[in-house]
Parts: C-alpha cells; structure tokens; sequence
C-alpha cells in the first residue's frame, strides 16, 4: 500500500492489467466489424469433445482487456443466427478471417433487418487499402 | 483462525480450467505486521493486533509512533485490526502476507458496502411494488399494506421499510482464492466482495 490506491476511474489498475494479462490471447488474426470470420470452437457434448466451426459475418466487437466479445451473425437455413464469442476465450481453438468488409460504422446491427441481396456487407478492395496506407 | 487486512483493487475476469469465464475480485492484502498480541493475562483476550499500510511522516501522532515502535517498526500502520489467531504462535513485529493463503482454498471477506443513501423498499428489500397497468400508477414502487388496523393499532417492531440502505459491514463467505501473489501481496478471489474500489477489508480464511 505505497501509494493510497488508484483514484483515476478512466484507467485500469495496473495491478489488475497485470493479471489479465495472463489470459489474454496474442495468436489471433486482427479482424473488424465486417469482417467474414470463421471461428473454430471447442464443443463438449457429454463426455465428448469435438471442435465446430462458426463462420459468420463480425457485426460488432465491445469490452476491453480479457472482458471483450465479438458477434458473428450469418444466416442458417434461412434463419439469422447470432453467437457471441469471448476473444479470449481457450474455447476458441482457431480463428480466421474469410474475407474483409467494408463498412462504415462499428455496429453492423442494420444487417437484421435487412435479408437477401441486401444483407452482405462489401468487400474491402485491396487497392483503396493501398491508397490509405500511403 | 488468523486473518489479514487488505484494500479492494476491483473486479476482472478471468478464464478457469474448463475455459468458462469467472467473475474475480483482485484484493491487496499485506504485508501486515503484528503490532501487538493481547493475552488473556493482560487483557482479558487473546487476540493478534496487526496493522496495514503506513501514516505518511508528517501525520504521525506521537502515541500511534510509540504503540508502533513497541512492535519494532519504524513506521505507524494506517490501520490495525485484531484477529483471533486461536493460539497459532506468532512473534511481535513479525510481517504477515498473503502467501498463507493457498490457491484453491476459501477465505471470507469483511467489509464496508457501498452506502447507497436513502432508499425505498423495492430496492432495499426487494419488495414486488405494485402494478403498471390496471391502475396501479399510484402504488409503483409503494410498500403497501404495513400492518393491520385498530387491533394492534400500531406498526410491529422490525416491519420493513424505507431507509438508508447499504454502508454496512458485510461478510462475502467461502471466496475461491484464484490467484496468490505474494510478491506484489495480491489476492485474487472469485466472486465480488462487499464495498467500492480502495474499501478496506478483512480477509479470514473460510471454508
């Protein structure tokens, strides 16, 4: 007890930094609302235990540190399905990104109410990518 | 059983064996030092005085420093507490920390609830309150009926109501300790703990 404890309500306790920092996970790929993402996650059903992959389109991704999910939304049989994963979840056996959206804001939630042709999110094209980065 | 003193840092998450998210509580408990140990001869009591943290130099108050000093510390605990150590042996001036605690075990936690002023009875006891529709717009949140009418003619003792809620001293029991670093004397249990970030509490172990 050096200091009287961390007053500033903004910033995380570097204390606590610490500890999550033990949980984070470093091996996954960058990806952003928009994004086709295809996530590879470990089931138990029973005793057994089998990997199922979830591939959707990311319409939103929130929290901070150890405490932050992504949502995967894709249709499946005709019925709009949405998982919310953990991103640091040990469940989550591999994670890829399928294809890149372009998109203009960080919740896609526009996408259910919309269906069909007008449902997909844009493709970001490599070369305005290009153009940004210079 | 003995116990320690320590402050709330806050809550975070964390992942457990099977990979299922758990809510935790990281606690700075220690490094706290015997300041006095209280016999039953003397004082009517056997019980362990230990303190936690430090006065800042210009603030010492003179009897504080002296009671300090008999313990051979060269500096005054912020705080002091008694535990009962039930006869474990412990020497005078000797510092304890976190690392008597063991990873898996339990421990209770003492401490002060967030005071949360003048409260009404849905939230203080959970009351249902009364209707939205049906016209029930004049009894939302209201206690209702507090008693019956000329017979007892008065309201019993201990009868549910309004008031100030919370700033009390509660117990969390039976925490899971998730994590013990004694180095940086930090505690890490699951589950939340009574007060706000930076209340003190009183960590004993639990079962």
């Amino acid at each position: 007890m050096e200091k009287q404890g961390n007053k500033d309500r903004r910033t995380m306790d570097p204390r606590i930094a610490g500890i999550e920092e033990g949980y984070k996970r470093t091996d996954l790929p960058a990806f952003a609302p928009g994004d086709t993402v295809r996530v590879r996650v470990r089931v138990k059903e029973g005793q057994k235990e089998r990997v199922q992959p979830f591939e959707g389109v990311c319409i939103g991704r929130r929290g901070a540190g150890v405490n932050a999910t992504f949502t995967l939304r894709r249709i499946s049989g005709g019925v709009g399905v949405e998982r919310i994963f953990p991103l640091h979840s040990p469940w989550i056996v591999g994670l890829e990104v399928v294809r890149r959206g372009d998109v203009r804001r960080a919740k896609l939630y526009y996408l259910r109410n919309r269906r069909g042709k007008r449902a997909r999110v844009p493709e970001r094209k490599w070369w305005l990518d290009k153009k940004q980065d210079g | 059983m003995p116990g320690l003193i320590g402050r709330k840092i806050g809550m975070t998450q964390i992942f457990d064996d099977d990979g299922k998210a758990v809510g935790v509580t990281v606690l700075e408990v220690g490094p706290c030092p015997v300041v006095q140990i209280k016999t039953a001869e003397r004082d009517g009591y056997d019980a362990v005085q230990l303190g936690f943290g430090r006065v800042k130099e210009g603030r010492v108050r003179k009897p504080a420093a002296g009671h300090a000093a008999r313990a051979g510390l060269d500096y005054v605990p912020r705080v002091l507490a008694e535990f009962d150590f039930e006869g474990e042996k412990v020497e005078l001036g000797q510092e304890l920390t976190v690392g008597m605690f063991d990873v898996g075990s339990r421990v209770n936690v003492t401490g002060t609830t967030k005071g949360r002023g003048f409260q009404g009875v849905v939230k203080r006891h959970g009351f249902g309150g009364g209707r939205g529709s049906h016209g029930g717009t004049s009894i939302l949140r209201a206690p209702g009926s507090i008693g019956a009418g000329t017979d007892p003619s008065r309201v019993i003792k201990g009868r549910k109501m309004a008031g100030r809620m919370g700033g009390t001293r509660r117990t969390a029991m039976s925490r899971k300790i998730i994590r013990v670093d004694a180095e940086k004397n930090l505690l890490v249990v699951q589950g939340s703990v009574p007060g706000a970030r930076n209340n003190l509490v009183m960590v004993r172990p639990g079962r």
